[in-house]
This record gives C-alpha cells, sequence and structure tokens, in this order.
C-alpha cells in the first residue's frame, strides 16, 4: 500500500541512493559527475512530488479549475535545476583540465601522480607546473 | 537610500561582477573592484550602526510581503558578519593587485575579479537573506566561483584540489536543498521567520528532525567541520594566495554563521540544543577536530597547507562555543569569529608577500627569513601569536571567553582541553620561528640583502596584524557587539 502510493518518494529514495553510490565509488572523473547529477535529479523529482495536490490540475487560471498543485516547488527547482547545470558545466570544464594535466581522468591515476610529486619541494615554484609529462 | 541598505549590500557587487568583463584592463578592474568592495563595507557599517541603534531592519524583494515573497532581514547576528565579510575583503582585494598581477596570467586577471566579486555577492547574499530557499541559491553562487577560483592556482594540484571540492562541497548544497524541501513540506513556508514560529509544535516530527540532520551535515560540509573538512587543506593550499586569505577569512565564517542561523533562529534552541544531544556532538567533534587538526599541522611542510589545517582546528574551537551553548560561549564563538578572520587574513597575506618574494611557502623558503624579510616575518610571529591565543592579541580574549564559559558549566574537561589545543598551536608556530631566526639563509648570494615583500600586500598584511594587537587590547567594540548579538540568538532569535 505504501510502495504504491508514494512510489515517487521510493524512486527518489532509489536514484539517490544510486548517485551518490556513484559518486563515491567510481574513480571515473566524468562517471562521478554523472553520479552527481543523478544524485540532484532525485532532489528535483522530490521536490516536484512535494508539490503536488492530490486531484489538482495546472495552476493556471482557467475556467472551472479550482483545485490546482503547488507551483512554488516548480519554481524553486527550476532555479536547482539551472544551478546543477553551472555545476556539471563547471565539473566537466575541470575535468578537461585535470586530463590535459594529469593525462588521466582516473582517480587512481591522479592520485599517483600526487604521490610521485609530493616529496619534491618545488610547489607553487615559479612557473612550468605541467611540465612533467611532456 | 537608506531603506534599500540590505539589497544594496548583495547586489552592488552582484551587479559588479560581470561589469569586471567589459573594464578588461587588469589595473583598472582592481580598482573597481576595490571600490565595489569599500562600498559595500560602508553599507555594511551603516547597516551595523542602524541595527545596534533600533533593532533588526526587515526588507521585501520586490515589495512582496513577508511570508510570500523574499525577506531580507538583518539583525545584529547578521549585521556583524556582513561587517567582518566586507571589512576582510576590502583589505585583502587591496593586496589582490600586485600578488595576481605575479601569479596569474595577464589574461586571466580579470576573470579573477570578476569571479572574486561573484564569490563575495554571494558570500553577503548567504548572510543578508531571511528565506531558506535563497540560501542555496547564494551558497551555490559563492561555491561554484570558489571552485573556478581555486581552479586558478598555477599548480595541476589546484585543479584536483577544486574538483574534490566541486564534489564535496554540491553534496553538501544538496543535502541543504534536501533538508529545505523536507522544511516546505511540513510548514509550507520558506521564510526563516515563518519557519521559527511553525517548527516549535513539530518539534517531535521525525520529517523536521530528518531536515535538521540534512541541514546540518551540509553546513558542517561547508564549514570544514573535523570529519568533513578534507576538501579544505588542498583547497587552500593550492588556491592563489589572495584567494586563500580570503577564503580562509570569509567563507568559513559564513558557514558558521549559518550554523548558527539555522540551529538557533529557525530550529530554535531548545530543539537544536535541549531536544537533541547536539551540544555534546558539537563539542565532541570541535576538540577532536582541534587535537587532530592541530597535530597534523605540526607535521606539514607546505605552511599553507599547514594553517589550513590550523583553520579547522579553529574552526573546532568555534563550534565548542555553540555546543557549550550559554550567552558566554556564543559571544566567544562570536568572539573567534571575527578574531580569526583577522589572524588568518593577516597570516595568508603575509604568506602571499613570501610567495611573490620566494615563489613558495614551504618550510626550507623559511630559513634565515628572520634577516632577508624581516617584516614579513614579524607580521607572520604576531599573526601565529595570536592564533596560540597569548595576551595581548585577539587569540587571548576569544579563548579566555571560551574557557570561561566552559568553567562556567563546570566543563571543566572542556576547558583544559582547550588550553592543550592551544599549545599545539606553539608547536607549529615554533617550527616558522625557529627556521626563521635560527638557521642560515638558503641563498649564499646576498645573504644579508633585504628583500622584503612589496609594500603592496605588506601594508595590508601588517593592517591586519595591528588590528590583532589592537583589538586585543581595546576590546569593546567586538565584545559589545557580539555579547549582544548572542544575547539576541538566545532570546529567540526571530521575534
Amino acid at each position: 500500500m505504501l510502495l504504491a502510493s508514494h512510489y515517487n518518494y521510493w524512486i527518489v529514495i532509489a536514484l539517490m541512493m544510486i548517485g551518490l553510490y556513484m559518486v563515491i565509488a567510481q574513480g571515473n572523473l566524468v562517471k562521478k559527475i554523472i553520479g552527481l547529477n543523478i544524485f540532484q535529479t532525485s532532489v528535483f523529482i522530490f521536490y516536484i512530488s512535494v508539490g503536488k495536490v492530490d486531484g489538482g490540475g495546472a495552476p493556471i487560471l482557467s475556467e472551472g479549475e479550482t483545485l490546482y498543485s503547488n507551483p512554488l516547488p516548480h519554481v524553486l527547482i527550476l532555479t536547482a535545476i539551472v544551478v546543477g547545470i553551472a555545476t556539471t558545466a563547471l565539473a566537466l570544464a575541470l575535468t578537461i583540465r585535470i586530463k590535459r594535466a594529469y593525462g588521466s581522468i582516473e582517480e587512481r591515476d591522479i592520485q599517483a601522480a600526487e604521490a610521485l610529486q609530493e616529496p619534491a619541494s618545488a610547489e607553487v615554484t615559479s612557473q612550468a607546473p605541467a611540465g612533467k609529462e611532456k | 537610500m537608506l531603506a534599500h541598505l540590505p539589497i544594496l549590500q548583495v547586489i552592488l557587487p552582484l551587479m559588479a561582477a560581470p561589469s569586471c568583463l567589459l573594464i578588461r584592463k587588469a589595473t583598472l578592474v582592481w580598482l573597481f573592484t576595490l571600490a565595489v568592495s569599500v562600498a559595500a563595507l560602508v553599507v555594511s557599517v551603516l547597516l551595523l550602526q542602524q541595527v545596534y541603534a533600533t533593532g533588526p531592519i526587515t526588507y521585501e524583494l520586490g515589495g512582496w510581503k513577508a511570508p510570500w515573497g523574499i525577506e531580507y532581514r538583518i539583525d545584529l547576528l547578521n549585521a556583524w558578519v556582513l561587517f567582518i565579510v566586507t571589512a576582510l575583503s576590502s583589505v585583502v582585494l587591496s593586496a589582490a593587485h600586485t600578488s595576481v598581477q605575479k601569479e596569474l596570467e595577464p589574461t586571466k586577471q580579470t576573470v579573477f575579479y570578476a569571479l572574486y566579486l561573484l564569490c563575495f555577492a554571494g558570500l553577503l547574499g548567504i548572510v543578508a537573506t531571511g528565506d531558506a530557499f535563497n540560501v542555496f541559491v547564494f551558497l551555490e553562487i559563492s561555491s561554484l566561483s570558489t571552485y573556478a577560483l581555486i581552479a586558478l592556482g598555477k599548480d595541476r594540484r589546484a585543479l584536483w584540489a577544486a574538483f574534490q571540492y566541486l564534489i564535496m562541497g554540491t553534496i553538501g548544497a544538496t543535502f541543504i536543498l534536501i533538508g529545505i524541501g523536507f522544511l516546505y513540506m511540513m510548514t509550507g513556508t520558506l521564510n526563516m521567520a515563518d519557519l521559527a514560529a511553525r517548527i516549535p509544535p513539530l518539534s517531535e516530527s521525525t520529517t523536521v528532525l530528518a531536515a535538521f540532520a540534512f541541514i546540518f551535515v551540509g553546513i558542517c560540509l561547508k564549514l570544514a567541520l573535523f570529519p568533513l573538512h578534507l576538501w579544505l587543506p588542498n583547497a587552500y593550499s593550492c588556491a592563489p594566495s589572495i584567494v586563500t586569505a580570503f577564503l580562509a577569512a570569509t567563507a568559513t565564517k559564513v558557514a558558521l554563521y549559518l550554523l548558527l542561523r539555522f540551529t538557533f533562529t529557525v530550529f530554535g534552541v531548545d530543539f537544536s540544543l535541549s531536544h537533541l544531544p547536539l551540544d555534546t556532538l558539537l563539542i565532541g567533534l570541535g576538540l577532536v577536530g582541534v587535537f587532530a587538526a592541530s597535530i597534523v599541522a605540526i607535521y606539514q611542510a607546505n605552511i599553507k597547507r599547514m594553517l589550513a589545517f590550523s583553520s579547522v582546528a579553529q574552526i573546532g574551537y568555534m563550534v565548542v562555543g555553540i555546543g557549550i551553548g550559554t550567552a558566554t560561549a556564543l559571544q566567544a564563538t562570536l568572539l573567534h569569529l571575527f578574531n580569526h578572520a583577522l589572524m588568518k587574513g593577516g597570516l595568508f597575506l603575509a604568506l602571499a608577500g613570501l610567495v611573490y618574494q620566494l615563489g613558495g611557502c614551504r618550510i626550507e623558503h623559511f630559513r634565515g627569513l628572520g634577516r632577508t624579510m624581516p617584516w614579513t616575518m614579524a607580521a607572520i610571529v604576531v599573526g601565529g601569536i595570536s592564533l596560540i591565543g597569548m595576551p595581548l592579541t585577539v587569540g587571548f580574549v576569544s579563548k579566555w571567553y571560551l574557557i570561561a564559559a566552559a568553567i562556567e558549566q563546570q566543563f571543566w574537561g572542556v576547558a583544559v582541553l582547550v588550553i592543550l589545543g592551544s599549545l599545539l598551536a606553539v608547536a607549529y608556530i615554533w617550527k616558522l620561528v625557529e627556521a626563521a631566526y635560527f638557521q642560515a639563509p638558503e641563498i649564499n648570494d646576498g645573504a644579508t640583502a633585504k628583500r622584503e615583500a612589496p609594500l603592496g600586500i605588506l601594508l595590508p598584511a601588517w593592517l591586519l596584524i595591528a588590528a590583532n594587537i589592537y583589538f586585543g587590547i581595546d576590546t569593546r567594540l567586538p565584545v559589545e557587539v557580539s555579547a549582544a548579538a548572542s544575547q539576541f540568538l538566545l532570546g529567540g532569535g526571530a521575534q
């Protein structure tokens, strides 16, 4: 009963867990970003589900429409979607630059490169930070 | 004009940010950014004066009445934080030109100032707004620009640090979003004052508990409270020096403000400190954070990273104050919020001067610095003394209040641990002093030649360091304001 009537909330929970799991478990940066997107999307669905009023129509002025769903969560989530897109774009841009600097987008390779670099005392020294893999 | 101050505070830097891209010339953009920051400082001083004299100010955006429209509400707490953020930003910016010119390529300088203003606007927005969803939006504005600012760092590690922070930060912000969603579900409102009125009858509801848990964890991620601090050291040590100084002085303070706002105003003291065992949790995590981060700091060879860990430790002290939860303890937290901004602002600016001259700030660079860069090094030492909490510096004032608050509540263990934690700070600051004053300079060619940091960086750094001493002796302003603000918070901040 609870499963059937609140199925969208169960989907939210499932998507949220899948997303978080991907962010944590995947070593590939692009897959991490996809996981982050799924995680955020679950929250969007959650907000939209909250706004639904049983038997309510679209919140527009028209004849005979007295019961309508709450439009506010939709508006909020429009903002959150924009934020999500900005985050994804920035994350992808960073990934491109990470690929150029490290030659890989696998977390393991990047961490290995860091460990190699660590003992060298040249930290923020003058120029040529990316000179290593040439 | 005066009636519109609350919105001007936020809209000014927000509109100025894209304008930076039109000006193009780096020096002009810097002057423009500095002017905007100083204007924001003037606005915040006017706001603080007004709030101190007449009580909270509310401002309805677009004239929409409060529970429906977005409301900005300035009370003593956020007026104080606004003042701290704008003041520190103005000082840090005044040093930006010299440092940025050296550290960033010419093409990236204009973008840097645009991002800086965007981040600044986001931080001010978080503090000024009285609307829970608005908090999320401004949080993301400031976070996204912060990720980009960190990625401007020269080392390729900056990219990796920015990516890690992006993942952690987005999860944190989304947690806050989920929490706000739960609250909206239960109360049907997003206005903080309105929420504060509607939550108490619902305090037994598991949905409200879940909302609190999500918001709390989300904010703690942004705050870098001990187990959630992993993004901070990398982000601080790889970012351009000015960005580090700005973030260390403002961003964590704003996150701490959010924690105070949600635990005390929105959920209320009864709910968060009495109903839940949050006090024990905060004191515990805070103290573990102080010790863990301080001990790790001692072993860092990169001094920026060392001070970043020390920031995590200092956040621990502030959180302990919230955990104790009495008026004196809150006052200690608010004092430390201001004092820590002064210390870390000054220290990181001095480090910016070091990076400018030496190209790095590892412990090797510090050898003999007492002779080659006496003024820069003196600034670092005084800042360090303040960090430890010696008398006549601001660090002493806030630790004094914190220990007094712990003793007042008979938390003897907490008081002793706070003192022991300060001793750990002695260990890592001593490391710098030893290298700078008791070891020979690294380079032999002109060992006696003075290579002081440029005045453009040295003067702002010393301004903050001098403030460390000034407010350590003449404590009236911060003590009065923080006392009134903590009274206000405990007296059911919403009114």
